[in-house]
């Protein structure tokens, strides 16, 4: 007899728990070799300690009352409970801390897309160490652990979340009409994003062009020399901060493949300064991402910078297969 | 942001994948391929193969409405198909990155000739009947024009519809208004117009960054010139 299961959710069975319990081990084993220790926090939570974090709609899709009448959710990522977890009970710890985690969160799904609504996300998160050694030691930590995945073509784009805030701010682009602009730059919808800029009175061609040849902009550090050839204080900054986070990389030997990319904007409402994404050339979809999120930590009343990053484990998993039968088939 | 994991794996090794869309866009994005380079006779012919290869590019055709869903995958790396299309998926995560500016068009809400039967409705029973092959642009153009429908969805000829008394008008697309007035309807609104345009899987377009600005430069110019 089959009794369903809600969409966008899954069972595992012993082939494939095999297989993820092995890649779980290996990313546990980088984080903990790097003195990330494990945590876990419950899936259930106060909606109003999980909106303080993200204060988007898209923060807990699923909510439900408990006996005493409470607002509960379910979490939508680590981040916002490890916030919650560090103002708690590290509040008077030794800076920096660095915590890992390996758990299910769960998000709102599009109907018949094969989405998730449950899904397995393995990070790090880094506390009290600011920009750009903070930064540049979370993007060590996730190369290690692609490594130990053994997707060794992975590449991790690293852009600015607040790039283009700043420079529509500076443009003279205000309210509505930069909500909309960054919603295009978001999507990369670039015909809407030439037709949103031509709407706004007062800016200027240059600066249309800007906007447009900026999203454009990904590759190696010769696009931060390209950059600075753009208008705008706020790219100035951004490149800035750029160019400080790759030669650190650079000094340490890990930038072969980190690829700068202007064009990126993560949705996720509370990055700020660096942002990550991870990619393999054998899928189509991004496997993970990251970045930093400064000012979060505050709104839980610890003022200490942060970064850090989450990989979609069962991604992780299907890169690897692929990648896999990818070296069988070129060494037979 | 998006969660699948499912779907088709793009494999990312090889001639970049371009998904051409057959049926009324097939003829002219040839020929714009072929302006910006890309030799497309292969697919010409009357071949009832599907993927033809060309140097370095391979070209996949497939209907204009599944264009989004392989470039979203990653099963092709970037594709041509029109903004209705796009607009009716809204929600595939593809990257729009150029208007290719021909197969002109007008998603439009028509009715039949003369006929007051819309109106009607709408003062009569606060709503029409409306029948489409894009029930996501209908549902959002009536919101934001604050009217309420009765949406039917239809999968073939749409014209049929208010001719036989299925629903009071239409919202379909249109190119020359011929089907139109050969079947007594006539534009009542227009809702947008549209064009073919230039899309890529997210990934690709970080990964294989060089081929596809150099495929979209080409293609910029091409239906410039």
């Amino acid at each position: 007899m089959i009794h369903p299961i809600p969409p966008g959710t899954r069972d595992v069975l012993p082939d494939e728990m095999r297989e993820l319990r092995r890649l779980n081990r290996a990313l546990i084993d980088v984080f903990e070799a790097r003195g990330y220790g494990e945590v876990a926090t419950p899936a259930i939570e106060y909606d109003e300690v999980l909106a303080r974090g993200d204060g988007r709609a898209a923060a807990g899709a699923y909510r439900f009352f408990d006996e005493s009448g409470d607002l509960l959710a379910l979490r939508s990522d680590m981040t916002v409970p490890i916030a919650r977890l560090v103002s708690t009970r590290f509040a008077e710890a030794e800076m920096p801390l660095r915590l890992c985690y390996l758990a299910s969160a769960f998000r709102a799904v599009r109907p018949q897309r094969g989405q998730m609504r449950e899904f397995v996300q393995a990070g790090v998160e880094l506390i009290g160490a600011p920009a750009p050694a903070g930064t540049v030691e979370v993007i060590e930590v996730l190369e290690a652990a692609l490594d130990a995945a053994g997707l060794d073509r992975a590449v991790i784009g690293l852009g600015d979340s607040d790039l283009y805030r700043q420079l529509l701010t500076e443009f003279g682009v205000e309210g509505g009409a930069r909500d909309s602009i960054l919603a295009r730059l978001a999507t990369h919808d670039l015909v809407g994003l030439e037709e949103e800029l031509g709407e706004v009175e007062g800016i200027s061609d240059e600066q249309c062009a800007t906007c447009v040849a900026l999203s454009q902009l990904r590759g190696g550090s010769e696009v931060l020399e390209r950059a600075r050839g753009l208008l705008g204080g706020a790219v100035g900054r951004a490149t800035a901060r750029l160019q400080e986070t790759y030669d650190a990389l650079e000094e340490r030997g890990v930038a072969d493949r980190v690829q700068i990319d202007l064009g990126l904007l993560r949705d996720l409402g509370y990055y700020s300064g660096a942002i990550l994404e991870v990619y393999d050339p054998a899928l189509g979809h991004i496997l993970g991402g990251g970045g930093r999120y400064d000012d979060l930590m505050k709104r839980f009343g610890v003022d200490q910078p942060a970064a850090g990053f989450a990989l979609y484990l069962e991604r992780v998993h299907v890169a690897q297969m692929e990648e896999e039968s990818r070296r069988e088939k070129g060494s037979s | 942001m998006s969660f699948e994991v499912a779907g088709i794996r793009a494999k990312a090794d090889g001639p970049l994948k371009l998904a051409v869309p057959r049926g009324a866009l097939f003829t002219e994005t040839l020929d714009i391929l072929d302006a910006a380079g890309v030799d497309t006779s292969g697919a010409r012919g009357d071949s009832r193969s599907l993927i033809f290869e060309t140097e370095g590019i391979t070209l996949v055709t497939m209907r204009p409405s599944d264009v989004p869903t392989y470039v979203e995958a990653g099963a092709a790396d970037v594709g041509i198909t029109g903004k209705d299309v796009l607009l009716e998926q809204a929600d595939r995560a593809v990257y729009e990155l150029l208007d290719l500016g021909y197969g002109r068009c007008r998603m439009v809400l028509a009715g039949r000739r003369g006929d007051a039967r819309m109106g009607e409705s709408q003062r009569r029973l606060g709503m029409m009947r409306i029948a489409t092959k894009y029930p996501r642009i209908a549902e959002r153009y009536f919101e934001a024009t604050g009217r309420q429908i009765e949406m039917i969805e239809v999968k073939g000829s749409v014209e049929l519809a208010p001719l036989i008394g299925l629903g009071d008008g239409i919202v379909d697309l249109v190119a020359t208004g011929r089907t139109l007035e050969e079947n007594d309807l006539e534009v009542r609104e227009e809702i947008f117009e549209c064009t073919a345009r230039f899309v890529a899987n997210r990934v690709a377009h970080k990964l294989r960054a060089t081929e596809v600005d150099e495929l979209t430069a080409k293609l910029r110019e091409a239906s410039a010139g």
